[in-house]
């Protein structure tokens, strides 16, 4: 059944593309915790999967570790068959669950990711980012007096301008209203109808169902379940997902092991 | 009392009716720290950014050492500079001794290890802010280090002050390599020592207020600084 890697990795060789992400037997622990803990997961290129999971379940860390931010204690990460290396994490972006922006204008902050392209291409996709955004009427002001909604969107739009083939949204819209909610949420759809893969963490149930294409689901370190959304939305198969859902206080988190 | 009275009048008549002698001191004093203080952030900054940038082994006492540094006594400096650049020293061939260069190199050794250390403590923090961002985009250290320290401009502009303000009113160092010498490497610290033990108190109190100005001036351009960057949110 199990293959060695390199045999595995000739399968894929050709191809450009990402896809298929396969994770097998993935680990971090810190001071003794299981923080991740053998997690195996295969995505495809196409889909929005949201994970879900409560608070300290190990969300974070997981996007860390597909994006190549922390280095696993075991287990593997292949991306379209290919380790994750620079070249991999080049094609991929990250929104971070606090959004960390330049000390610069809203424009500085794209044109700051868009250095390889000619000034007058350059102006041209900022002024395109920004609409998109809605930002286009803040385009001079200093990112950190934004709103936290108008920051979170240039913080997708500055994710959106490298053209990446890997979204990953860290709870893009905790503690916006409604409106920047829907705001966001129309600009991953946009990302995602260019061919982005997206994916997104979020703690909102609603957004969840608006958005999922698949669920995963973690708790304490571990992938509970991974299931098309209306499959996991009619039916969640693990009890932890079952009390994540219903509001039950719980068991999630890793600490208690 | 009306002594002191009578010098200090003298004194500002000095600074107001523009004395030739009083002012090509300013302009020295200036031309140096200034010169000095250039070149000290051109070594320091982006060696304080490369610091907090950079992993790796013994970083933690690069950085003590910087700090220590900090706080090196001027006059050990100007020894040190004097036995370098002193005829029978290595560098003695060049001849600069006693000369406004070697003033201006021996307050680039006194300036640099604070506005390095004064960098890398401020681009530090931003750099644990920044570092999952900069990672995430796979910046290369160059990058991270030309960001960081344009991100941190104000910061570094408070450094760069700083630096000016222990170089123009140090003595130690310079009175040592240049040797106060009339009309060529007069400072106003050398110049306010020379003159009070030689009595003459009026121009040394002169040089006096033109340095607590100078003093002044900074501190106000530091403040200005620190205002502007909060208010545009740059801090
Ligand atoms: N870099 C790290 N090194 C060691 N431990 C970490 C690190 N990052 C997070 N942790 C720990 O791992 C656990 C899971 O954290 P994580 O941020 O992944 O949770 P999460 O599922 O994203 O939670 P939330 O919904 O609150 O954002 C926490 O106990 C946290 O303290
Ligand atoms: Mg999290």
């Amino acid at each position: 059944m199990l293959k060695p890697p390199e045999e595995h990795a000739t399968v894929y060789s050709g191809g450009d593309s990402l896809f298929p992400l396969e994770v097998s037997g993935l680990a971090f622990s810190d001071r003794g915790r299981n923080l991740v803990d053998n997690v195996s997961l295969t995505l495809d290129g196409r889909s929005r999967t949201v994970i879900l999971g409560p608070n300290g379940a190990g969300k974070s860390l997981l996007m860390r570790l597909l994006h190549g931010l922390l280095q696993p204690t075991a287990g593997t990460i292949l991306w379209g068959g290919r380790p994750l290396d620079a070249a991999v994490r080049a094609r991929q972006a990250m929104v971070f669950q606090r959004p960390t922006l330049l000390r610069r204008s809203a424009e500085e902050n794209l044109r700051f990711v868009l250095g390889h392209l000619p000034r007058t291409a350059r102006d041209a996709r900022i002024t395109e980012l920004l609409a998109d955004a809605k930002l286009t009427d803040i385009r001079t002001m200093p990112a950190r007096l934004l709103s936290g909604g108008e920051q979170q969107r240039l913080a997708i739009a500055r994710a959106r301008a490298a053209d990446p083939d890997v979204l990953f949204l860290d709870e893009p819209s905790a503690s916006l209203d409604p409106a920047s909610t829907h705001a966001i949420e129309e600009l991953i759809r946009a990302i995602h109808a260019e061919g982005t893969k997206i994916i997104l963490v979020t703690h909102d149930l609603g957004q969840a169902r608006r958005l999922a294409d698949d669920v995963v689901f973690v708790s304490r370190g571990r992938i509970m379940e991974h299931q098309p959304a209306a499959d996991f939305f009619l039916n969640q198969r693990s009890d932890a997902a079952r009390a994540y859902i219903e509001g039950r206080l719980d068991i999630g988190t890793v600490d208690q092991s | 009392m009306s002594d002191s009275g009578s010098i200090l009048t003298l004194a500002l008549s000095l600074v107001l009716s523009g004395d030739a002698e009083l002012w090509s001191i300013i302009g020295l004093s200036l031309r140096v720290s200034l010169t000095a203080v250039l070149l000290a952030c051109l070594i320091g900054l982006p060696l304080g950014a490369v610091l907090s940038v950079a992993r790796f082994r013994g970083r933690g006492a690069v950085a003590a050492l910087l700090n220590a540094f900090m706080g090196l006594p001027p006059v050990v400096v100007g020894l040190a500079v004097y036995l370098v650049l002193s005829r029978s020293g290595p560098l003695g061939v060049f001849g600069l001794l006693y000369t406004p260069a070697a003033m201006i190199i021996a307050q680039t050794i006194l300036v640099t290890p604070l506005i390095a250390a004064l960098a890398r403590q401020s681009l530090a923090d931003l750099h644990g802010e920044y570092d999952e961002l900069f990672r995430s985009l796979g910046l290369s250290a160059t990058e991270k280090v030309s960001a960081l320290i344009w991100d941190g401009r104000y910061s570094l502009s408070t450094a760069a002050l700083a630096g000016f303000g222990r170089a123009i009113a140090e003595v130690g160092a310079v009175i040592i390599v240049g040797g106060n010498i009339e009309h060529v490497t007069r400072v106003m610290t050398t110049t306010i020592a020379l003159e009070t033990s030689k009595g003459n108190l009026a121009l040394a109190m002169a040089l006096g207020i033109i340095l607590i100005l100078l003093a002044l001036i900074v501190n106000a351009a530091v403040m200005a600084l620190n205002r502007t960057a909060r208010r545009l949110a740059y801090a």
